[in-house]
């Protein structure tokens, strides 16, 4: 890396995993497709709580903050992480994204909240990391 | 002084966090917001922990962080993972260890990566401290990634360093053979509760008075041979009444359920003392802001070159001319460099 000032970011990414679903095998195969296309991936581990990925995310100052849901509870769990973003003024600049099972009625709903977007089962790693390419927040 | 730095000093979280990002995107301003600063630096204790990796070096940093808070005290923690050579990602997987302390705010977990460069990263880390240590917090932590150079790197920012040794680790403890031995201040045998704890204690403990009886030690002689028991050290004893030496004490631990941490914690602050009534940690001052401007000129002078080739523009057309055999690297570099000579000469 050049030592001179830059306008290069490296994009972070904090891939989440909340609530009581036990299952991250997605979210380890999306950290490492993040980590091969050059972004900076924390992994969040299984079993956390809304507060702590917001602290995650706000220490870190991740530009992306990708929740792996598969329980069914999107509905509780994600309006409480945006309103902690929110909290530390930290929601405005951050791509927040959903992956997971999320039934279509929920869609909606989600997008309402904040949610900048949702990959189910059927994305490709390719179009989610396109994603992220072009909207990670400007800094 | 910018809002960034003034949110900063008024304790906003994510203001820190910016400024850490700033600093290592090397971003535009990047150096005022540093200078700003500097003012403000100079209250915490800074320590790095370092080892192999599986020493369980996440796992302690976590209890340490835990201790201090029950202490009061407020605590950052840099963590520093390795990137890939590849595609410059990278997987920051320290934090999920830091179980005892999730949702406490007052502990600023932040990982950063190694982006390729060791001396850009020992760069960042300086000044991500930096900003740790404006904010107000008590104790800094600089977990290293564990695996080569960027081990002996840390003591460009840490006034004391642990090296942490899990038992067993070969029977020369092959570590030590480069460069970890002659950086730490405390040795710690983590997971002392396994096999083979005992004999790497006393490997250590051959290791430390060898370095201490070489002519490069001074005059440090053989003092207390039977010093430092397991995980509780004493002071007489670390510094044999001398102030001007300190003998590296060797603690034991074990991380996962806490033990030994408490005494750990007390080993560091005894060095931390050693540190101040010796006049060492002035002294370790004064060589790093030495350093860090030499550092600064180096880096200026670099970007002064690097204008000075895009004003001939650019450098395909030296190389032509010396695949040509007309002239060479050596040269082209004085050529290069001439006109920056004179204008400092004159």
């Amino acid at each position: 890396m050049s030592t001179q000032d830059s306008e290069d970011r490296t994009i972070r990414c904090l891939v989440a995993k909340v609530g009581l679903d036990g299952h991250d095998r997605g979210a380890h195969v999306i950290a490492r497709a993040f980590r091969d296309a050059g972004f900076e991936v924390i992994y969040s581990g299984l079993h956390k709580s809304p507060d702590e990925i917001v602290q995650a995310a706000v220490q870190e100052d991740v530009d992306v903050l990708g929740i792996s849901i598969l329980s069914g509870a999107h509905n509780t769990l994600v309006p409480k992480i945006v309103e902690g973003l929110e909290s530390y003024d930290a929601f405005e600049d951050t791509l927040v994204l959903v992956g997971g099972i999320i039934p279509d009625e929920d869609r909606d709903e989600l997008y309402e909240m904040g949610v900048d977007g949702i990959f189910g089962p059927g994305s490709s790693m390719a179009e989610t990391i396109e994603f992220v390419r072009e909207n990670a927040p400007e800094r | 002084m910018s809002d960034l730095i003034e949110e900063l000093l008024a304790g906003k979280h994510r203001a820190l966090a910016r400024v850490i990002s700033k600093i290592e995107d090397r971003s535009p301003g990047y150096r005022e917001l540093v200078s700003q600063l500097h003012e403000h630096t100079g209250n915490a204790t800074v320590v790095g922990i370092t080892g192999s990796p599986g020493a369980g070096k996440s796992t302690l940093v976590d209890k340490m962080a835990e201790t201090y808070r029950e202490r009061g005290e407020t605590v950052g923690v840099i963590a520093i993972d390795p990137s890939s050579p590849f595609s410059g990602g990278a997987v920051l997987g320290d934090r999920i260890r830091m179980a005892s302390n999730v949702g406490d705010m007052d502990v600023f977990f932040r990982s950063m990566s190694a982006r390729g460069t060791l001396g850009g990263l020992s760069t960042a880390t300086t000044d991500a401290v930096k900003a740790l240590d404006a904010f107000g917090k008590d104790r800094i932590i600089i977990e290293t990634v564990g695996a080569g150079q960027n081990e002996v790197d840390i003591v460009g920012t840490a006034d004391t360093v642990a090296v942490l040794v899990p038992p067993s680790s070969g029977d020369d403890v092959q570590m030590l053979k480069a460069g970890i031995l002659e950086i730490g201040d405390v040795f710690v045998v983590n997971k002392a509760d396994l096999d083979g704890a005992d004999r790497t204690v006393q490997e250590l403990k051959e290791m430390v008075h060898m370095r201490d009886a070489s002519p490069l030690a001074g005059t440090a002689g053989h003092h207390g041979v039977e010093t430092d028991a397991v995980g509780e050290e004493d002071e007489d004893e670390t510094d044999d009444g001398d102030d001007d030496t300190w003998t590296p004490p060797i603690v034991e631990t074990v991380a996962k359920t806490g033990e030994g941490v408490e005494p750990f914690l007390d080993t560091l602050a005894d060095h931390r003392a050693w540190l101040e009534t010796s006049g060492e940690l002035t002294e370790q001052r004064r060589d790093r802001y030495e350093e860090e401007i030499r550092r600064l000129l180096r880096e200026g002078a670099g970007e002064l070159i690097r204008e000075e080739i895009e004003r001939q523009g650019g450098l395909d057309r030296y190389v032509d001319t010396i695949v040509a055999k007309e002239t060479d690297p050596y040269a082209v570099t004085e050529e290069l460099l001439a006109p920056l000579r004179e204008s400092v000469r004159e």
